[in-house]
């Protein structure tokens, strides 16, 4: 089975190898995107799939690492290879912490307490001109050249996306299946039940509050050398909402949910926007129809429907 | 030789209701104590302030002489304490290996293994599959906690706090909603549980919880009201009164 699984992802990372050489560079770019999204809602995915944690800014950490970037490259004139270093490690030391305050709660009040952690990083974005340049975000930037590599080119940096993406999901993947994948999950069916095995709940946690920070900033550090621009309204609610629904609508705590997600979300949002002038009603329809059919994720939602039609564990 | 488990002078209220009051309680290593009590006595409430779920306002409370107040939960698993439910709280998704799995790494330093994976034919779910032998279950290892039936889900319940090798293990109410059957079945687990462990239970069932116990503590209120061995305890008038009778 584990082997077949393996031929199944080889199958599928060839298929997107070769994919930009029978595409024009509109799709290719579209695919940069939908890999981009898939890596945000996969580490998204640690906290609300693995750990039953729904977070409402987790854009934050895309932002963050998206804006430290920039920044540094623009004021400091830093190799990118250094800002996406300092980028990763100062996003994830702000996710140790914002991780370390929204744990004091749970539930509900968690959830409000990383949307309004975020909201105050959202509102510095927007109103300390002096660092961030305000509404006008930071431009000016350039795609960095790993090993001569030439990011500019849009076939290029699908590869480099898919590369980062292929890299990303393995080690989440390795992650959730490792006994500390195991430990989160056991802290997100039965918290109570954990403690009294001798599980450090809090720790655990919040141990994955900062991995899910971590991820979040590598998807930054590609969204800002794809757009070559970062504007505050990237760690908006709206933004952290997105990486949710992607979550959400593919299947919370399944690997391939989130990507699932990403798709629909990008496609919809990049692709069938250029069509349907109302396509946030569009997402909605989609969306209700997936809670109504397939209540728990497109992933697990397919995974049945194969099950009753061709027989299988339910 | 040193008390395994000590409680001294535990109080607790929840506003102005007294539902610990000044209990005391001494277990020996390998002691079968029986904590009874009509509803509402305490019981459960003296085992969370024992676990740590609950902080009592004073009193303290002694593993093999250390003190565990101020411990966390997870603390007082590593240093030998283990316990079940009244309601059972299992990991419903997941198969009956997995679930004792996770009671055999909440002790295990590879808990915080984060890259290594944990397949199926790791050396945990051998010894998971041992232990749910020891309950009986081991053909049904692989099925969904879901899948099986109420008193397994009970034996399952034993399987993980055993998982613990623990040094005192607390049992509430075990043998709750069970059949006829399954009661001897859990019960006979209970008694086959080895000497190096002491158990401390509480149980509504009389004629299993009196053929078990070596020591009987009597709640009222969240008062002790009787601490003594099975004859004591039976043939005290207050006990007659509140608990059996007449």
């Amino acid at each position: 089975m584990i082997l077949k699984n393996n031929y199944f992802y080889l199958a599928v990372a060839a298929i997107l190898t070769i994919a930009p050489m029978f595409f024009g560079e509109y799709y290719v770019n579209l695919g940069s995107q939908i890999m981009i999204a898939a890596v945000f809602a996969a580490s998204l995915n640690i906290l609300v799939g693995y750990g039953g944690l729904t977070s409402l800014g987790h854009a934050t950490y895309l932002g963050l690492s998206a804006y430290t970037s920039a920044w540094l490259f623009l004021k400091t004139g830093l190799d990118h290879g250094y800002t996406a270093i300092i980028a990763i490690a100062f996003t994830t030391f702000v996710g140790a912490i914002f991780g370390w305050i929204s744990l004091r709660a749970s539930g509900l009040s968690f959830l409000m307490l990383t949307l309004a952690l975020s909201q105050i990083v959202w509102g510095i974005g927007y109103r300390w001109v002096g660092l961030t340049n305000g509404d006008n975000g930071l431009s000016g930037l350039t795609r960095p050249t790993p090993f001569g590599w030439d990011l500019e080119n849009s076939t290029n940096f699908y590869w480099f996306t898919l590369i980062i993406t292929i890299v990303c999901l393995f080690f989440i993947a390795r992650i959730v299946n490792s006994p500390f994948g195991a430990s989160l999950k056991g802290t997100r069916d039965q918290d109570k039940r954990m403690s009294a095995l001798g599980f450090n709940v809090w720790k655990i946690r919040w141990i994955s509050f900062v991995l899910s920070s971590f991820f979040g900033a590598i998807s930054g550090l590609l969204y800002i050398y794809f757009n070559k621009y970062v504007h505050p309204s990237v760690m908006s609610i709206t933004s952290s909402a997105e990486g949710l629904l992607c979550v959400i609508a593919g299947g919370a705590g399944t690997l391939a949910g989130p990507i699932l997600g990403s798709i629909l979300i990008v496609l919809l949002k990049n692709y069938v926007s250029g069509f349907v002038e109302r396509w946030n009603m569009l997402l909605g329809i989609i969306f209700v129809f997936i809670v109504i059919f397939m209540p728990t994720g497109m992933v697990p939602g397919i995974i049945q429907l194969k099950n009753r039609l061709f027989g299988g564990k339910k | 030789m040193t008390i395994a488990l000590e409680v001294k002078d535990l109080q607790k209220s929840f506003g102005g209701v007294a539902v610990t009051q000044s209990v005391n309680l001494q277990v020996m290593p390998g002691e079968r104590r029986l904590i009874i009590g009509p509803n509402g006595a305490g019981k459960t409430t003296l085992f969370a302030q024992i676990t740590g779920d609950l902080l009592p306002d004073s009193g303290e409370v002694f593993l093999y002489g250390q003190n565990m107040i101020g411990k966390p939960v997870h603390d007082r698993a590593h240093q030998g304490m283990s316990r079940t439910y009244q309601i059972i709280t299992l990991f419903a998704k997941d198969s009956l290996a997995h679930n004792v799995v996770l009671s055999l790494l909440g002790i295990h330093k590879r808990k915080n293994q984060l890259f290594k994976s944990l397949p199926a034919n790791d050396p945990l779910y051998d010894q998971a599959l041992e232990l749910l032998d020891s309950v009986g279950l081991k053909s049904q290892a692989h099925r969904r906690v879901t899948e099986i039936s109420y008193g397994e889900q009970r034996r399952v319940e034993i399987a993980l706090a055993l998982a613990q090798q623990p040094k005192v293990l607390l049992l509430d109410e075990p043998l709750a909603g069970l059949s006829r059957d399954e009661r001897v079945l859990v019960a006979d687990l209970i008694n086959s549980i080895s000497k190096e462990t002491a158990i401390v239970m509480i149980e509504h069932d009389m004629d299993v919880a009196l053929a078990f116990a070596e020591k009987i503590l009597v709640l009222q209120y969240g008062k002790v009201i009787v601490d003594g061995d099975r004859d004591t305890v039976v043939n005290d008038p207050k006990v007659q009164e509140v608990y059996l009778g007449h």
